[in-house]
Order: C-alpha cells, then structure tokens, then sequence
C-alpha cells in the first residue's frame, strides 16, 4: 500500500515539474527550421558545407546560406524551400560527379607493383603511385571511401561513378588526390575522360586511350565557333556550358577518350 | 590499344624496406612447442583420456576455424596456427575424463563465438581458450570439475578425486577458526594434499595441461628466450598470488602457486597478446591484477579456482589498462 | 681530442641485417661523365628552386642555373658542361614532380660563350663568419644525410640561441650504405677542414663526432685526423643500433640532451647536426670554391653485379649508376633510393640522383617481402621497437578506421618514420606508412587552417 503511494507520488511531483519545466524553460525555436528540414532530402551528405540538413536548415532560416546550395535536392527542393522562406527560387541544375579517366588496367600501364595500405593519397605518395600516367585515377577508392550514396565503385582499377545514385554533394572532388573527379551536368552526356594534358606521345606512352589534344572532337563537332570544347594543353575538356550533344563524335575520337553513356555507370 | 610495356616492374611500398622476419605463424608455432612439455606430462599422467581430448579439441578449432571464414567469405587464417594453438590450450585446461563431445562444444564456442563473431585474431576481447572453459565450466559444471587421479588405471577402486585445491580451500575456513595455522605439508589438516614434489612434477589431479609445473616453467623459458613474451606478466601474477597468500595464510603460499591454474594461466594464457596490454607497465599491472582476483575468488568465491575467471576479467579490463599506460613519447611532455 | 663510448643508451631501436660487406671495401671511384644529367630543382627540403635556364641554353659547370627561391630553400648549379635538352617536370626520388633540367653533356659548348666566373677558393682562417655562411649558401648546400636540409640555415642559429655542441653524424646505421664510412675513411682530412670552418661559424661550439662501433677503421682514421686539433673535439662510439643516425637520438647518445617534441629544433637544446658528407662538402665549397656538384653514393644490394661506392655528378640516372657497377647480376624486385629502412622505392631506372641520394639498393626477390592486410595481434614488438616511444600499434589502428584525431592524440607527429615499427610487426602491417598518412593528413588540415585564417584576415584588412 504504502509502495503504490510512493510511487503515484513521485509520478506526480515528476509529472508536476515537467510541465513547468516545459512552460518556463522551452526553447521558441522559429517553425520554419522544421518545415525547411523536411523539404530538404534528409540525406546528411554534407554536400551543401554544413552539418547535415538540420544545419543547412538553420542556416537558410537564418538568411547565412545561400538557397539551392543542396546538390543532393536539385531545383525542386530549391523551389520547395522558397516557398518556405518566401523568396524566389534560383534554379540550379542538378550535378554529378564524373571521373575523368578511362585508362583501366588493360589499357593504362602501371610502372610497379603497389604493396601498401589501399588508400589513393597514400599509394600516390608512395614514388608517386603505381600508374605510368601522373594524372589518372589510380583505383585505389579514395573517391568511394566518401561517398555517401555508395554510388562509386571500383572496377576494373577505376573509379566509375552511378550517376542515378549521384547526388552530387562533391566529396569525392575533395577526396581524390588526384583532382580529377569534377561536378558536371547531369543532363550532359559527352565526356572526355582523360586528364592528362601532355603532349600526345607523352600521353601514348603511358596509356592507349588518353587524349592527345588532337582537337577532331572540336572539328566534328562544329568547329571552333561551336565552342563545345576548350583544350587545356593537349587535353580536350567538354565545355559543359554548352555540352556537345551529337554522339557520332565519340566513336570518331581516335583516342578512344571519349563516352556517351546516360548514365556513365559503365564507363567507355 | 595499351603501349607497350616494356619497364621493368619493381615493387612499390613506403619504407622500412628490411623486415625481422619475425610472423604470426612463427610465433603461435613457439607457442605451441613450449606447451609440447605440458602436454607430455598431461599425457604421461593421465593417459589415452589426455590424449583423445587434445587431439579432439585442436582438430574441432581447426575445422571450425575454417568453416568460419569459409561462411564469412574472408580468407583463410588455417595458416597463421592461432586455431591450433586455441585449440590445445583449451584442451590443457580441461580435465582429462571430459566426454569428448563437450571438448567438441567448447572447442567450437572458443573459435566461433569467442573469436570468429569478433572477426578473428586479433579483434577478440576475450582469450577463446578461457571463454570456452568458462563457457564450460558453467555449463558442464560436474563433468568440468571431476578429475582423474594421475595413474587412474593403476588404482582401480577411485579414479577420480577433488583437486588439491579444493581441499586447500578449507583451509582458508579452518584458518579462521583454528589458531595454529598448519604450514608444514604432514600435517593432519592438510591430508590429502600430496607433496610438494609431486606438485612441481604434476602428479597431481588437475586438468591436463595444469599439473607439471616444472614442464610449464620449461615451456615458459623457451617464450622468454625467443622473446614471445616478457617478463612482466608471469612474474607479476605469480608473485601477487605469492604475496597474497604470504598475507592470506590459508594454504602454503608456494603451493597456490604450483596448483590450479596459476602456472598455465601466468605463462600461457594471460600472456596472450591479444588479450593482454602493450606496454611493459600496462603488463606488470594486469599481471597483478589476474593474481589478486585470482586469489580473492579462491579466498572469497564458490568455485575452488579462480584463474580462468581472473584472466577473463582482466581481460575485460585490458583496454582500459591501455588507455591509462599510454608510453610517453621521447622528448614529450 | 679524445674518444669516448656513448654513455646514453636510448630505449627501443632494431638490429636489422646490415649487409654493409657488400661495398664496405670498395673505394670510392669516379663516375665517367653521363651523356645526359636530369637536374632537379627540387633536392633539398623546402621551396624548389626557380629555374633560370631554358632548352637551348648552353651551361658551364658550376653556373647557377636554379635560384633560390625563399627562405627555406637552395640554389641548383649545373653539375657539368652541355647543352640544355629541356625543361621538364620529372619525378624525384621520392615521387613528387619537380622541373628538371635535362642536361646534354656531350654537347660541344660554342666558342664564344663566356667564360664563368667562377666561386674564388677562401681562407677560412681570414674570411669573417658572414663571408663563409654566404659561400655556404652560395655553394647551394644541403643536409646530405638524407633530409636535404638548408645547411646555411642551419649553421644561422635564431637570435637568442647559441651551438653548444657542434654533433657529425657518421653513424651511417641504413643498412647496405656506406658512402659516408668510404667518405670518413678516404677524406678525413676535408672533414677535419670542415669542421673547422663550421666551428668559426657557429662561434666555437664543442664538436662531437659520432660514429657507430661497427666502423672502426672510420673510428681510427678520423682519430688520426682531428689529432692535434684543439678545443673540445670528441670522438664518440655509439652502439650499433637502429635508428642512431636520426638527429634527436645521436643528440642524446652524444650529449645527453632530449629534443623536445615538434616545433622543437636540435638548436632548441643548443645543437646543430650535420652529416659528414655535408661537412667534407662545406670544406670544399670555401677552400676550393667547389660547389656542390657531386657526392659518394652507395650502389648496392644483391641484384648489382658490383656493389661500389660511386662519385657522381647530381642529376646521374640510376641508369648509368647500374651500369657502372657491372648492370644487375639478378632481375631486381625493388629499386630503393637510399637505404632499406628509410629510402624510397623508386619505380624506374630513369630516375637521377640528388644531393640528398646517399644510396642505390636493387634487390631480388629473396630480400624483399610483402606487406599485408593482416589484423594487429597487439604483440607490442613495434610499442617495443619505437625509439620515440610511442603506441605505434595504436595508431597504426586509429588510421585505419580513419581516426586521424586519435592518431594525432597518440602523438603521431613526433614519429621520426624510421621504419623500426613496421620491421618488427610479425603481421607485416604497413604501420610506418599508417603513421605517414595521418601526418599528411595532418600537415594538410594545419595548412588549409592557416590558409583560411590568412584568407579571413585579408577579407578583414579589406
């Protein structure tokens, strides 16, 4: 008897204190951090630089973030979230990554035999890693370490990434040490995936289909006015500005550099 | 079209470029050769019994070893000699009369649950040897804890019989109440506890691999001179338990030391690397710990022995002996 | 002068197979000019030095062809006469990209070049200390020990600290090497000069010359050497120990001082080392006017047909260095620049040598082994083996799962990455190369910090 009233007791003067505590002590918080986290995907990537979409979500209420900054979201979400906020919306276009080699085990030679802890920055640190190519991706899954959508996988000795899993948020820009991982269009579909940009020779030697600057993607595709491609050195780079759109260019790149793949999951 | 590949290919790795060539398998295997003496003596003293169980145990751990890594689609470990030795450890801390189908038991709990679950040598918190026999000892409580008498096929009538340890546990109960303490080994108090000699040479009832202490001090020189182990964990055991029961009373402090598990469990099993801490003062700590627990449980606690239990948690307590030895760093504050 | 054994033993260390047999009795022979020299302009620790030449350019050996470039750098000049093939970026020893002056010494040099003036020999008995530091400077000298260090910026102590102990490190404890015992044995005398004009530098320390017990020949040559020299000059006979060569553990087997952990210097606990190459290369610079232009690698390891001891010009191929000694006796499984427990692997004979290069290993498939993905069995032999004292295997794990924090609060930017840790782990985990990770990993966090902050404080001056 006397246990059941002890413990009715202190149920009471527990419950008694929560509901002051909730009166006096709550925290106004403005509703729209709520209804901004919700629109936003939830996915925590990180991409859009701050921590987790709570954060963003805080960020933009608080007017320190810059609307449409979610990779992952894309235009809808953009749009979602100025509803929100009551602005207008900045349309953005929804970006994946894209790895910028295709010199796979077959085709690109290595000058050693890596033995060492499987990490791209650490291999690349080792006699500057394992592939003849300074500049191709070295396989070693840096890039996939990151991802947070699991969307990159190694195949082959190199990184390929699913663009329908992309979400675009850029870890794996930041993680390769080799910089050849970039944020591109999602809608483009031409590719060049070299980034080498040594004289052709110098490319040959070291790998069968790098781009040697050889400029017929430019030619087949219009021209220098069409402007669908800028060369740095004696590497081609698609102007994703304006990406070129006719596929016959592909097969007539006689370094073999290039992809038309809608979802570049594949690769060349 | 790939270029043609004509450079020689060398090996790229960071430095060091030199290796002691020291391995795991090496080392299990010195392991295993310096409980070769224990396990003769187990087998001398207690027979074909001795014999079957090791070999039951060692081929189970084997067998379940790589059937763990097969269902875990990891590579096989067979190789690195870490199943074969936790094998015949746990077969050396079972009694000889155990029916072999437990030692299968435990053999596959001590690989499967108290190794392969963790992910394999070197991620177990625990020593599987000790966590199946504990495992057991709970268990099988009876089968666990009846011995064989060393020679039972010599004496007929009774061919078990209650460790020497179990008797001297009364003794921690008669010392309370009796004022004389009896410390010589005739007197009538301590009946049926065998000589000293005995003890050293393990013709003692006890579990297969316990009961020679002078083949187990053998096996435990041949790890100091290889530099298996060190110094610090067996002699900080031994000497807590020494010093324990110098202070205790009860039994003769000499024969706590030589009886039970003490002398394995010191040696061989607290020793385990995995299990136990890196540093040299992490190891004197952790020694002394086993020794105290040990000792407190064969005082204080229901079973007669207390090692296995005192390793157990240790080891339990190792990472935090870990974290507190931190080495300092030279030149470091 | 006297000869002392150390008296402070350090804790941890390793004995690895030190094979040094194998060119211990070679003297030390001149290298026949290479057809082509690929110069660096990267072969010292810091900023790479800017290139002053272009393809075309005929150089005289001796001219500045790399400029200084900052504080923490050193000038390059062309290690022989020829005609500059090109400009390009070529990989060093340890990997990383740097310009490189492609040199065609059999070029024939037109009639008409000027002549160089060339560095005019000093006394350093009657030069003042700035003269001598700027010859030092000029000479383009670095650490030749292995780290490539700016020996002018060495010998500069900061205000407010002075060199009580002037420390030679001839302890040479790389397996295989042994250019500098050749060096210690066969020119003792340029090191005695050396040492003189670092002590009239550095305002008359206390010199110490620390020499491993495994080379008594070098022992008893420098005795002979610094005989009659005056001031306190020691000789002191370490143990053969792994890794004795490394600064901080020579300073306290000579001194009996503890450098203190990073920033910390030697010069902190009033110290300056500096390897015995770099001293018989300070004796010449000011005495002769010689640049550094050429050094005594080691060519060894049991794959070369002739292990030797080879004067080369910097920028020699590896290529012509294999030659020398007779090609490969047995196909190589690795090619190592410098020695086995902290060289580089290098991955092609086109590779050339730098200031720093103290040795060539090729070695077969007998001497090389794997490392292995392996799990840590926690045995303790690398905790043991560390001679800076730290829980390598720990860190080796905090890595591993990507825990670089941890790592750093283990203390990993105090390891000296002298390899002893991965040499004695029984499952031959990479441990070393755990450690440099988390360095780098580290050093690249700290610089973007500080990049950001100078950015955020540019933002604020505006």
């Amino acid at each position: 008897m006397i246990a059941i009233v002890c413990i009715a007791g202190i149920g009471l003067v527990v419950a008694a204190a929560l509901a002051i505590a909730d009166r006096y002590l709550s925290v106004q918080e403005d509703p729209r951090i709520g209804m901004v986290t919700a629109a936003l995907p939830g996915a925590n990537c990180g991409g859009c630089g701050f921590p987790g979409c709570d954060g963003y979500a805080r960020a933009l209420v608080a007017g320190t973030a810059p609307n449409g900054a979610c990779a992952a979201g894309g235009d809808a979400v953009a749009a979602e979230v100025a509803k929100i906020l009551g602005v207008a919306a900045t349309a953005t276009e929804k970006r994946v990554a894209l790895v910028k080699c295709c010199g796979t085990r077959s085709e690109a030679i290595r000058v050693g035999d890596y033995n060492g802890i499987c990490d791209c920055a650490v291999a690349a640190a080792t006699a500057g890693g394992d592939k003849g190519c300074k500049y191709g991706c070295l396989g070693y899954g840096a890039c996939a370490n990151v991802c947070p959508k699991g969307a990159i996988s190694i195949r082959d000795g190199l990184a390929k990434v699913d663009k329908r899993l992309c979400i675009g948020c850029g870890k794996c820009v930041t993680a390769c040490p080799k910089k050849i991982i970039e944020l591109v269009p999602a809608s483009a579909t031409i590719h060049v995936l070299c980034a080498n940009p040594d004289k052709g020779p110098n490319v040959r030697k070291v790998c069968g289909v790098g781009c040697m600057g050889c400029h017929l993607c430019e030619k087949n595709s219009g021209g220098k006015e069409a402007n669908h491609f800028t060369f740095q050195g004696f590497l081609a780079k698609t102007n994703y500005q304006n990406p070129p759109t006719d596929a016959a260019i592909v097969a007539k790149c006689p370094a073999k550099c290039m992809i038309e793949d809608p979802h570049f999951e594949t690769g060349r | 079209m790939k270029p043609k590949d004509t450079a020689q290919h060398y090996i790229l790795s960071s430095s060091p470029h030199a290796h002691a060539k020291s391995s795991v398998s090496r080392i299990m295997l010195d392991v295993i050769i310096a409980l070769l003496p224990t396990t003769a003596a187990g087998i001398f003293f207690f027979g074909m019994p001795a014999v079957w169980t090791v070999l039951v145990c060692v081929a189970t751990c084997v067998l379940t070893e790589l059937l763990c890594r097969l269902a875990m689609k990891r590579e096989n470990t067979v190789g690195d000699l870490s199943a074969v030795l936790t094998g015949l450890l746990l077969a050396l801390n079972l009694p000889a009369g155990i029916p072999l189908w437990m030692a299968i038991v435990g053999s596959v709990f001590a690989i499967a649950v108290a190794k392969q679950v963790f992910g394999g040598l070197g991620m177990n918190p625990f020593n599987p040897a000790l966590a199946a026999r504990a495992f057991m000892l709970i268990s099988f409580t009876g089968p666990m804890t009846t011995w064989l008498k060393p020679f039972w096929w010599k004496t007929p009538d009774a061919v078990t019989t209650a460790t020497p340890l179990a008797t001297m546990k009364t003794w921690f109960i008669t010392e309370a109440t009796a004022s004389a303490s009896p410390h010589g080994l005739c007197n009538t108090a301590c009946s049926g506890v065998p000589g000293l000699w005995d003890m050293a040479l393990g013709n003692i009832p006890g579990c297969i691999g316990e009961v020679s202490a002078i083949a187990l001090a053998l096996g435990a020189a041949y790890l100091l001179w290889r530099k298996v182990i060190t110094w610090h964990i067996p002699v900080s055991f031994i000497a807590t338990v020494f010093v324990y029961s110098l202070i205790a009373g009860g039994a003769p402090a000499i024969m706590q030391v030589l009886t039970g598990g003490v002398m394995i469990g010191a040696c061989f099993m607290a020793t385990d690397y995995v299990t136990s801490p890196t540093t040299a003062k992490g190891k004197l700590i952790f020694g002394f710990g086993c020794g105290l627990l040990c000792m407190l449980i064969r005082q204080f606690g229901s079973y007669p022995e207390g090692c296995s239990f005192a390793i157990l948690i240790m080891n339990a307590v190792c990472p935090l002996i870990n974290r507190w030895t931190q080495p300092k760093p030279f030149g470091g504050k | 002068m006297r000869t002392v054994k150390s008296p402070f033993k350090f804790k941890g260390g390793v004995h690895p197979d030190y094979n040094k047999e194998l060119a211990r009795e070679r003297a030390i022979e001149r290298l026949p000019m290479p057809a082509e020299l690929v110069i660096s302009m990267s072969q010292h620790l810091g900023t790479p030095a800017k290139c002053l030449v272009k393809a075309g350019d005929f150089v005289r050996r001796g001219q500045l062809i790399g400029e200084k470039n900052g504080f923490i750098s050193v000038c390059v000049r062309a290690s022989a006469d020829g005609k500059v093939k090109a400009v390009e970026k070529r990989p060093g020893p340890a990997g990383g990209m740097a310009d490189a002056v492609i040199l065609d010494t059999a070029a024939e040099l037109p009639s008409d070049l000027p002549a160089l003036e060339p560095l005019s020999p000093l006394d350093w008995k009657t030069a003042t200390k700035e003269e001598l530091l700027k010859r030092v400077e000029e000479a383009g000298i670095c650490g030749m020990g292995g780290a490539g260090f700016p020996t002018n910026v060495k010998l500069s102590p900061p205000p407010g600290k002075r060199c009580e102990y002037l420390i030679l490190n001839g302890a040479e404890c790389e397996p295989y090497l042994t250019a500098d015992f050749r060096l210690m044995l066969e020119k003792a005398d340029r090191i005695r000069i050396g040492v003189e004009i670092m002590r009239k530098i550095l305002g008359g320390p206390a010199v110490r010359i620390a020499i491993e017990a495994n080379k008594p020949e070098a022992i008893a040559a420098m005795e002979k050497a610094f005989a009659d020299i005056e001031g306190n000059v020691e000789i002191v006979v370490l143990p053969v120990l792994y890794p004795q060569g490394s600064e901080k553990h020579q300073i306290y087997a000579t001194v009996g001082r503890v450098v203190p952990e990073p920033p910390a210097l030697p010069i902190d606990v009033g110290c300056v080392v500096e390897n015995v190459g770099t001293v018989a290369a300070i004796a010449d610079a000011v005495e002769k006017g010689e640049p550094l232009l050429e050094r005594v690698t080691t060519v060894s390891g049991d794959a070369v047909a002739e292990p030797k001891n080879i004067l080369a010009p910097t920028g020699t191929k590896y290529a012509d260095l294999i030659a020398f000694c007779g090609g490969e006796k047995e196909r190589p499984a690795k090619a190592i620049s410098g020695g086995t427990m902290m060289g580089f692997a290098v991955p092609s004979p086109e590779i050339a040598t730098t200031k720093t290069t103290s040795g060539l290993l090729l070695l077969t498939k007998k001497r090389v082994f794997q490392y292995s993905s392996q799990a840590c069995i926690n045995c303790g032999r690398c905790v043991r083996a560390c001679p800076m004292n730290l829980n390598a295997a720990e860190i080796a794990k905090a890595v591993e799962s990507d825990d670089i924090k941890g790592a750093e609060d283990l203390h990993v930017m105090t390891c000296i990455e002298c390899g002893a840790c991965s040499f004695s782990c029984p499952a031959y985990r990479p441990i070393t190369q755990f450690c440099r990770r988390a360095k780098n990993s580290i050093r690249a966090r700290i610089a973007a910090e500080k990049a950001k902050a100078a950015a955020a404080a540019a933002k604020e001056a505006k």
